[in-house]
């Protein structure tokens, strides 16, 4: 577990590294003991992938040593002594399957035929190979319900577009380097969309605005643009 | 008491302080570009700082209040309303902003603030998700604002001593702390001069004018927890300081942090503005912010004894 500094308002804890899911139980037992009591001044817990990150208010810890800087990570080495156990706990339960159907191609992915390029692979084995894996959410994030989802083959890894999208339709499926994952709104955004589905990923209205949760699996369904359009 | 929007300006947003402890469900901090000067508008009202306002941007609004009421703008400086200052309005009065002259984002503080529901534990407007503040959007010409009325007596013989505020006039320099990928894009970042680019918004202000070049292999990096004021770098090498409405997550390189109390300055910069970055500690940015707070404080309590 090692500290480092985002900016003058958060501490990084870094628990492992690249897409692994066995650091996830520790992220999530970390972020379950650090959101149990969050004393004045540290106001939010964000878990992606390898790290945890807790954002907290510089002008409201003191100026007095130790330094708010100091101070957070005091309080994370202290919440982090069950670390251990409670990632037992985490790996023990495990999480839900979510199916969700997709439009591949077309005007609803319009990088599919990129990213076959670059994968050197059909546009239909691109499809095949991304609808038969079985990912597992890493984190939410980048915008609200927005999955980081783990479990993309590597034959279908493809870098971010070197200038991000001004505007990415919501529902888009996208790949990012490793990644895979679904836009739920219209958001900028710079990864290969390579399909859509019509699911709604986000209600802000409801309890539990976001429809996947970290530790949950998912599969994807390949739906035909009409399916998509009837879907409303 | 109601607040008649005849016209909605370019985009006035309903804003408060914005919605921490959601970030772990992907949702952003949101709130003012600027808070400082949110903040000390409310004060000058007699509201608590964190009361929801309109944040008017580089064209304001024209509004119509139907009752008696105290209004107070801070930030960029419009035609048609002195900043910093507080002003009785009557009943049926209009108020016209015109164009931002100074800076580009004004905040119009009303006493008892705009009461619009509260969605995630704050009135914040998200504009690209489309909830919060008045029905999720900007507003429009014939709208209708709730506001709240004031029984108090309404005076208005104060204004902010100027050296307080931030140093909006010399806003060409933004203090940052280094970030995780500082060091792959040699001195560059110090050593440019960049331009405000005018796709610029309120979740990235986008720099033009000079280009980032990653040295050494530009390995994809997995994505973590992003921060308004993170100087992302994305391969086209045109760096975004993320902003109020930045999302929680990204994967590009970080070169820096804006300090948060540099976020005003790099909030009150227009299209075609030029900025540079200067380093400073991460323990002087925390001095510094705390020195700020020290300040809105000895504001609060001055402030207090008028409203008293």
């Amino acid at each position: 577990m090692t500290f480092s500094a985002l900016g003058d308002t958060a501490v990084v804890v870094t628990l492992g590294s690249g897409i692994d899911e066995a650091v996830l139980p520790r992220v999530r037992a970390l972020t379950t003991l650090l959101g149990a009591n969050l004393p004045p001044g540290i106001v939010d817990v964000v878990p992606a992938y390898a790290t945890v990150t807790v954002f907290y208010e510089p002008g409201r810890l003191g100026a007095n040593r130790p330094r708010p800087y100091e101070q957070v990570c005091q309080f994370i080495t202290e919440c982090a002594r069950h670390l251990d156990s409670e990632a037992k706990k985490k790996t023990a339960t495990g999480g839900r399957t979510i199916g969700i159907p997709v439009s591949y191609g077309g005007e609803h992915g319009p990088d599919l035929t990129e990213v076959a390029r670059h994968c050197g692979l059909s546009v239909t084995e691109v499809m095949a190979l991304h609808a038969k894996a079985d990912y597992l959410v890493h984190a939410i994030g980048f915008a609200p319900g927005f999955s980081y989802l783990g479990g993309l083959p590597a034959k279908l890894s493809t870098p971010r577009r070197s200038t991000p999208r001004v505007s990415v339709p919501a529902g888009s499926v996208g790949i990012g380097g490793a990644q895979t994952g679904v836009y739920p709104l219209s958001t900028p955004g710079g990864w290969q969309i390579i399909g859509r589905t019509p699911l709604a990923m986000f209600r802000p209205g409801d309890a539990e605005p976001a429809l996947l949760r970290v530790g949950d699996k998912v599969k994807f369904r390949a739906i035909t643009p009409e399916e998509f359009t009837r879907w409303k | 008491m109601e607040i008649n929007v005849i016209r909605g300006g370019m985009l006035t947003t309903v804003q408060d302080l914005g919605r921490p402890g959601h970030r772990s469900a992907g949702v952003p901090l949101g709130g003012p570009m600027d808070s400082f000067a949110l903040r000390v508008a409310n004060l000058l009202v007699g509201n608590a700082e964190d009361t929801a306002v309109l944040e008017c941007t580089l064209l304001g609004p024209e509004l119509v209040f139907s009752a008696d009421t105290l209004i107070a703008l801070g930030g960029a400086e419009f035609e048609g309303l002195a900043a910093w200052q507080p002003k009785v309005v009557t009943a049926g009065s209009r108020l016209k902003l015109g164009a931002a002259r100074k800076g580009s984002r004004g905040y119009l503080a009303v006493a008892g603030g705009i009461d619009v529901p509260v969605v995630m534990g704050s009135r914040s407007t998200y504009v690209r998700a489309g909830f919060g503040g008045f029905q999720g959007r900007a507003l429009r010409d014939g709208d209708v604002l709730p506001g709240v009325d004031v029984t108090r007596h309404l005076t208005n013989h104060w204004r902010i001593d100027p050296r307080i505020l931030p140093g909006y006039a010399e806003a060409g320099t933004v203090r940052v702390v280094r970030g995780a990928q500082l060091e792959e894009f040699g001195g560059a970042l110090f050593a440019a001069e960049f331009k405000i680019l005018p796709q610029s918004d309120r979740m990235g202000i986008r720099l033009g004018g000079a280009k980032l070049t990653r040295i050494g292999g530009a390995a994809e990096l997995v994505s973590a927890a992003v921060a308004p004021g993170s100087v992302q770098v994305p391969p086209d090498g045109q760096p975004i300081v993320l902003m109020a409405d930045a999302q929680t997550l990204g994967g590009y390189p970080q070169a820096a942090h804006v300090i948060s109390v540099d976020l005003p300055l790099m909030a009150q910069l227009r299209p075609g503005d030029r900025v540079k970055f200067a380093e400073v500690t991460l323990e002087q940015a925390q001095k510094l912010a705390y020195d700020r707070e020290h300040v809105i404080a000895l504001l609060h309590e001055g402030l207090a004894q008028k409203f008293r």
